[in-house]
């Protein structure tokens, strides 16, 4: 059955890869008419291309969208968050997703391309799970720390001292650690990798990014080649997106962020999220995550992917669609459906922000 | 030649001139295929220029801009304003698993075309052919998959017994791989090339003078005998040939090793050790493409494909080579 499910995961990740290596041909086919429909219910096509962290969860609204607004048409293709980028600062597509800001020529660029500034809007977060492989235990603790040391080959048994002392009254087996990590330039990485550097100070000692820069383990491409990876032997330890933890059935470490254990829940990446910073000015909610967070019950380590829209859309037709339609994912109904997609739904506060924004877009 | 020898209807037609080739007469079809033909030569020899072109273009300023030794440094960072990358484990890996694979297809496949073409009885023949053949037809992503899920809990203790017993030697040394190591790609990669040596190799060998396999026959040769003496000299050539192909294949098969790979770590020791990780350049190629957001990574990864193209056009002409000084022996 696991076998199956993520066979079949993997499928759909080289369909992801094969989308990737053509994604530079995408024309621009978008055209939206003037509609004759609700103010609310815009007709006409949309094109959007980016990150594939968020890919489930705006097919889904997509899909619940185009339900609630016959007429519209909107196309997603995940190819990566860089590919997103380019994309719309090419004028490709209608907006973006990435998992990470753009940079400030970036920003610049599709400034220019939009005649607006270009704005981020959170619209998915997805937290970033760390699955183990060991059947005989069900609950596992860790901390920054040790999963610094982990992930950086210092700690390489179960039974570590360091290990155990976070886990009083669970037997550890004495098997040895496997450390899996993504072998592609990934989100993932790079909200993971962050977490480490701000969270366990000292020991995580290498640099963070979208490339793995760790000195231990085995690489493996995508989520889902980590997911069987660590599947696959006994002892294995990996990060990976939430979806992906549950699917292939592994064990979910809590993290002691400093203020005792806590498990990944939507609600507990909520507190999260609350506690990010606004990096960008006005409607542009770019955010600042505080991954070393103490809050008690804030699960620390996430990923925030943004739509990249522009401001003022020089169509106005076009503009009207994408504003319909992130009024519809931002919407409660349709955060809380994402829940079973392994993404968080985002923390009210949040979410009113989102709603201020998209508003004013023109 | 003089004038008189001449014979009488050799005169030099109108509007045409003599040569000392012979030529047919050029009529219309003749014509268009002429032309078609030469079109298609021409076009193949631009197109690959083409590729060599675009491929230098694009590397040289990514390459001018890298600050470790492109061919013997193992680090890989292409983004920033200081990239530092370099192919040396991206060639290691790509041609130890290549060798692998060969190691165990060509000798296989080999002896697979030698039952299909003179061990098998007549009726098994075709259908033997047919189902190896099939084995080509398998898109490779099915092998990544099949590999990944399938087949990699039948190498591994395979290569745990030889990790145990030969660990003394680099090559077999323990490492903490467990996934896909070098020596599991190639014996990936061996399946899938195993049918392009099989099927050239029959071809060739169904090719051998029946009075050479008669004479040896004759002579009091048993069939092995009459094999190594008829049948293998012959086919020499072909099978190199099917050999060098079927390594341009495994060169650059990208799909089902992507799948497969385990890549190491940055910072992780050098080994020989096979049953180590690493990429291929193939594979690092495709496992990166969603994230080539400038033209300077972008150049850094063509750099390294353009290694591979340089790598399989070395490999193509030593063939080229061993099969003309082979020929003049054997014919």
């Amino acid at each position: 059955m696991t076998t199956r499910s993520s066979a079949i995961i993997i499928v759909a990740m080289s369909g992801a890869l094969a989308l990737g290596a053509c994604g530079s041909d995408a024309t621009k086919t978008g055209t939206a008419a003037t509609g004759t429909a609700a103010s609310d219910c815009p007709t006409g096509t949309l094109k959007a291309e980016g990150s594939s962290a968020q890919k489930n969860a705006i097919e889904a609204a997509i899909k619940s969208f185009q339900t609630k607004c016959s007429g519209t048409t909107i196309n997603y293709a995940a190819t990566g968050s860089g590919a997103g980028i380019k994309q719309f600062i090419a004028g490709q597509v209608d907006f973006g997703g990435s998992d990470s800001t753009l940079k400030d020529d970036e920003a610049a660029s599709a400034a220019t391309t939009c005649a607006s500034p270009a704005w981020h809007l959170p619209m998915v977060t997805g937290p970033v799970g760390i699955a183990y492989n060991l059947p005989s235990v069900s609950s596992l603790v860790l901390n920054a720390d040790v999963t610094a040391k982990i992930f950086l080959g210092q700690i390489t048994m179960w039974n570590d001292p360091a290990i155990a002392a976070l886990n009083s009254g669970t037997t550890l087996p004495a098997t040895k650690i496997s450390v899996f990590f993504r072998s592609d330039e990934s989100g993932t990485t790079d909200n993971f990798t962050k977490y480490l550097k701000a969270a366990a100070g000292t020991a995580w000692t290498v640099e963070s990014g979208k490339k793995w820069n760790g000195t231990a383990g085995e690489g493996k491409p995508q989520n889902a080649g980590v997911a069987t990876a660590a599947k696959s032997v006994e002892g294995g330890i990996s990060y990976m997106e939430w979806s992906y933890v549950t699917q292939n059935k592994l064990g979910l470490a809590k993290i002691d962020n400093g203020s005792g254990p806590v498990e990944l829940t939507s609600a507990s990446v909520g507190k999260m999220i609350e506690t990010a910073t606004q990096k960008g000015t006005g409607n542009d909610l770019s955010l600042t995550l505080d991954y070393a967070t103490k809050t008690p019950g804030a699960y620390p380590i996430n990923l925030v992917t943004y739509e990249i829209v522009c401001s003022k859309y020089k169509d106005a037709a076009k503009g009207k669609l994408v504003k319909s339609f992130l009024t519809h994912f931002v919407s409660a109904d349709v955060q809380k459906s994402l829940e079973a997609l392994g993404y968080a739904a985002l923390p009210s506060s949040v979410s009113a922000k989102i709603t201020a924004a998209v508003a004013a877009i023109g | 030649m003089s004038a008189t020898t001449t014979p009488p209807e050799l005169t030099e037609p109108a509007g045409s001139s003599w040569t000392n080739t012979v030529t047919a007469p050029r009529r219309g079809g003749d014509r268009w295929f002429g032309l078609a033909s030469h079109g298609a030569g021409v076009a193949v020899v631009a197109l690959v220029t083409l590729v060599g072109v675009f491929l230098v273009s694009q590397a040289i300023p990514a390459l001018s801009k890298n600050e470790a030794n492109f061919l013997t440094s193992r680090e890989w960072s292409v983004g920033g304003d200081n990239p530092r990358f370099g192919i040396m484990e991206l060639l290691w890996t790509t041609t130890t698993a290549s060798i692998i694979a060969m190691a165990i297809a060509v000798p296989i496949g080999v002896c697979v075309a030698l039952f299909i073409t003179e061990y098998a009885p007549q009726w098994l023949r075709r259908p033997a052919a047919t189902l190896v053949d099939l084995l080509a037809a398998v898109p490779s992503i099915v092998y990544g998959l099949w590999g990944l899920i399938i087949f990699r809990p039948v190498v591994r203790p395979l290569e745990d017994w030889l990790s145990t017993r030969l660990g003394w030697l680099p090559l077999f040394a323990p490492t903490g791989i467990t996934g896909g190591t070098i020596m599991f790609i190639g014996v990936v990669l061996a399946i899938m090339i195993l049918p392009i040596v099989t099927a050239i190799s029959r071809e060739v060998f169904a090719q051998t003078p029946t009075t050479h396999k008669e004479g040896a026959l004759a002579l009091g040769a048993t069939r092995w005998e009459m094999i190594r003496t008829a049948v293998l000299p012959f086919g020499k050539p072909g099978v190199i040939s099917a050999a060098m192909l079927a390594l341009g294949r495994a060169l650059g098969e990208t799909i089902a090793v992507t799948f497969i790979v385990s890549t190491l770590a940055a910072g992780s020791d050098w080994t020989w050790s096979m049953l180590s990780g690493g990429e291929t350049f193939a594979s690092r190629i495709a496992n990166n493409a969603a994230e080539f957001d400038s033209p300077q990574k972008t150049g850094a990864f063509i750099a390294a494909g353009l290694v591979l193209f340089i790598l399989t056009f070395v490999v193509n002409a030593v063939a080229r080579v061993v099969i003309e000084r082979r020929k003049a022996f054997t014919e």
